[in-house]
């Protein structure tokens, strides 16, 4: 079964269920299937139990990162300059929220086909970070949800025992998102580059200031 | 005592020591490691005890599974901020007199992991160490030199006097702080009586965008 | 024993989480095993509730070598990750360059000369005979037959370890194969080395077999213990030899094809029990199997050049786009999904790793044996902490 009739299956046994197909530019070819959250749960389940998908095995859960974007585009307005009509540029900035997203690599081990990558989006990256749990479903994505939550900060609705897994219980960070700051324990390295120079310019400043503590 | 005088001692027949030198002969050649695997570098360390290298020709296989029965740690492999608690407290936790072999990039500095949230910069932030084997993953021969290296020091260690080792003082502390699990990182993240790295913070040069020392602090 | 694990337990993390939650009247005991305990193979720590000498619930507890991995390869190049992968599996590194180089390939669309293919499968079944061999001397060592196993096993694994180091220039670290190809060609009389060392494998492991199959502490110990039926490994996500110990036919060399596996004979061995002991012979079989892969690829590799000469090793930038790739390393399915958004470092990477995920069932196969048992239990799963916290 290709992409384009798992899509329409989902459609039509589960109402209301309009998943979408997220393409995949890469010579991979591995599109993938956007669930929405709320009948994501129902159609990971119907995904699992179909006869012909028969996906029993839930391979790798990813968690991912987006983050906001802004796109700025030129439009021609029509304004009043010193009392003269005139075509002025105007840079007009529009702000996509990001969001924090979970993927799903499913396998069948009976029929031995796959991936469906399926992928499901919170709402925001900040207040609204809630997915249903596929660990009702799929055992194995017990812990690497565990992972996800512990990295990205995603929580799933429904986890079993949604605690940190990698890092200590009392830090308070996620480490994976791509805005995280590390604290500042530069140590001296005899050649930095790139993002390591940078990191020692910054350190040098801090401790460069009257109140910065030396290292 | 004097090493002419032995020589000639010992060409009569006659067998000289003193106290020190076989306290330390015993001592150093039945040093007993903590079985302490971290990373890759534990299983260099496993090669090493097996057939090939046999680490047993230096008197050290004796790999003990507790800490009150070892008198030697191996760090071998990455520490991260998590582990590293434990580790301090299994240092503690040895009698003295003890030693440390910092085994590995990681263990030294944080290694190929340096730059990263949950790695530690070296275990010497921590514990005292003795031995440094650079390598990413030192060979068995790296490891064993560095038991050659400790027997070494061992060996010179006085029993009296202003020199003698940490274990036979009174005002040198035998055990150190075990960092806590803080918010974003290990408090305190460095042990300042141990750890004293020299800032040029009152004489801030401009950064030569290269390589070179541009990072010193 | 299990006396003397419960004796070497010292460096148990400040006690419980819930520790105010035991009930004293209870003769539930509640044991911390590990970070440093000698059976955990590293860092892994489990907290285990105990009644008598029975396991009545056990948690594992992970990231004592979390080395932040996957953050380190978002920032920095494709090819700089692959000294990384390295030191995710350390037993196996060649067999993670495999995983990584074949992701990338489908991310960037590259082809591997036919030369380069072959010395990947040598290079991975060569690995997959070491790891084998350590697995099951690390479990007989905790069972208590502590060092002679693991010795024999640690003796031959030199010698592949020497083949390593002869081609790539590091015993465990290997660092050797490029999207699209490996680094550098066979040296000269590798393939005799090579051909010698496999000739020979055979007798050690009937010296091996004939030293542990029949004995009776090792059947005693190992049959019937810690079953895991195959549906809920299927469930758990289990993959590799474990998996497939449960009667469970699913090996990605078969179900993928990746690489020229299909142009072996090989079979797939299938355990009846998915016991202890299946899983301990299933990785005996599998190194059997491993020989004939190995006997047929160092007969047929023919020369060639080694990479694809399409691919650009510095300066790679391939489309933005993601794949996922996988294959099926000794410890069962390794994977790597990456997202390029068309920079030279990766958007997103990350590691499908399979000890961690083979944990998963670690709790159910654990239950109501004794703890001694949860030791050997635990040594089947065949894990390695660096891919389990990465
Ligand atoms: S120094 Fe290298 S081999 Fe040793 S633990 Fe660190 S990464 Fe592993």
């Amino acid at each position: 079964m290709n992409l384009e009739e798992i899509k329409s299956t989902l459609e039509a046994a589960i109402p209301g269920c309009s998943p979408q197909i997220v393409t995949n530019g890469s010579p991979s070819g591995q599109h993938s299937l956007l669930l929405d959250r709320e009948h994501a749960f129902v159609a990971a389940m119907f995904l699992r139990d179909d006869p012909t998908l028969c996906l029993d095995y839930c391979s790798n859960v990813t968690g991912l990162d987006w983050l906001d974007t802004e796109t700025s585009e030129k439009v021609k307005v029509t304004q009043l300059v010193d009392g003269v009509e005139k075509e002025v540029d105007e840079v007009r900035k529009t702000r996509t929220p990001g969001y924090l997203e979970a993927v799903y690599h499913l396998y069948s081990m009976q029929k031995k086909h796959g991936p469906l990558v399926v992928r499901l989006r919170t709402e925001n990256r900040t207040d609204s970070v809630h997915l249903p749990s596929f660990t009702p479903i799929w055992r194995s994505a017990e812990f690497q949800e565990r992972e996800v939550f512990d990295l990205f900060g995603i929580i799933f609705d429904g986890h079993p025992d949604l605690r940190r897994i990698l890092m200590w219980d009392e830090f308070e960070d996620h480490p994976m998102r791509k805005d995280y700051v590390e604290p500042d324990d530069y140590e001296y390295e005899p050649t930095p580059h790139d993002a390591v120079l940078k990191k020692a310019l910054e350190h040098r400043n801090r401790i460069s200031t009257p109140d910065g503590q030396g290292a | 005592m004097d090493q002419q005088l032995k020589i000639e001692l010992s060409q009569q027949g006659i067998f000289a020591t003193t106290m020190e030198e076989l306290y330390n002969w015993g001592r150093k050649n039945s040093v007993w490691p903590l079985t302490f695997g971290l990373a890759c570098c534990a299983i260099e360390m496993i090669a090493t005890t097996m057939a090939r290298y046999d680490l047993a020709r230096f008197g050290a296989e004796v790999f003990r599974p507790s800490p009150r029965q070892a008198d030697l740690m191996i760090v071998a492999g990455t520490v991260t901020k998590k582990m590293a608690p434990q580790v301090v407290r299994l240092y503690n936790q040895m009698p003295e007199p003890k030693y440390v072999i910092a085994m590995g990039a990681c263990a030294i500095s944080g290694g190929p992991f340096k730059q990263g949230y949950s790695v530690l910069k070296g275990i010497d932030r921590y514990i005292p160490v003795d031995v440094h084997i650079p390598g990413c993953p030192p060979r068995p021969e790296a490891l064993i030199d560095a038991f050659i290296t400790l027997q070494k020091k061992i060996d010179a260690q006085a029993l009296t006097g202003e020199a003698r080792p940490r274990h036979l003082r009174d005002d040198t502390p035998s055990e150190f702080p075990v960092p806590t699990y803080g918010a974003h990182d290990l408090q305190p993240a460095k042990n300042p009586t141990l750890w004293h790295i020299t800032t040029n913070a009152t004489s801030p040069k401009p950064l030569p965008t290269g390589t070179d020392e541009s990072g010193r602090d | 024993m299990s006396t003397s694990m419960e004796a070497s337990t010292p460096a148990a993390h400040q006690g419980f989480a819930d520790a105010t939650m035991i009930d004293h009247e209870s003769d539930l005991l509640q044991i911390s095993l590990g970070p440093h305990h000698p059976s955990t193979h590293g860092v892994f720590r489990m907290d285990v509730v105990l009644d008598g000498e029975r396991v009545v619930k056990l948690k594992p507890v992970f990231g004592y070598l979390h080395r932040n991995h996957e953050k380190i390869a978002e920032s920095t190049t494709y090819l700089a990750s692959i000294p990384y992968t390295d030191r995710l599996d350390y037993m196996c590194s060649l067999s993670n360059n495999w995983a990584y180089a074949l992701s990338v390939e489908k991310l960037a669309g590259l082809q591997v000369p036919e030369r380069a293919e072959y010395i990947r499968v040598i290079a991975a079944e060569l690995t997959r005979l070491q790891n084998h061999a350590s697995t099951i001397g690390f479990l007989m060592q905790e069972m208590g037959a502590s060092g002679t196993p693991l010795m024999y096993a640690f003796r031959e694994r030199e010698k592949i370890l020497d083949l390593f180091e002869a081609l790539t220039g590091s015993r465990m670290m290997c660092n050797y194969m490029r999207f699209g190809g490996c680094r550098v060609d066979l040296p000269a009389g590798w393939l005799d080395q090579a051909r010698k060392t496999v000739d020979e494998y055979p007798r050690f492991l009937d010296e091996f077999e004939s030293l542990l199959a029949s004995n009776e502490i090792l059947l005693a110990r190992t049959q019937g213990v810690g079953v895991l039926p195959p549906k809920l490994a299927i469930q758990g996500g289990v993959t590799g030899p474990i998996l497939r110990a449960s009667g469970v036919n699913y090996d990605i060399r078969k179900v993928d094809r990746y690489g020229i596996y299909e142009r072996f004979d090989f079979k797939v061995p299938l355990g009846e029990h998915g016991d202890v002991y299946d899983r301990y012979m299933i990785r005996m079989l599998e190194m059997r199997e491993s020989l004939k892969i190995l006997d047929q690829a160092l007969h047929q590799i023919t020369p060639g050049p080694i990479i694809d000469p399409k691919a650009k090793i510095r300066g790679f930038r391939p489309k933005p786009g993601e794949a996922y790739g996988r294959i099926e390393s000794p410890k069962g399915e390794l994977g790597f999904y990456l997202i390029s958004d068309g920079t030279p470092n990766p958007y997103r990477y990350r590691v499908r790793p399979p000890s961690l995920i083979n944990l998963t069932v670690l709790e159910d196969m654990c239950l109501g044996s004794s703890l001694a048992d949860t030791v050997v239990i635990f040594g089947t799963i065949d894990i390695v902490l660096g891919e389990v916290d990465r």
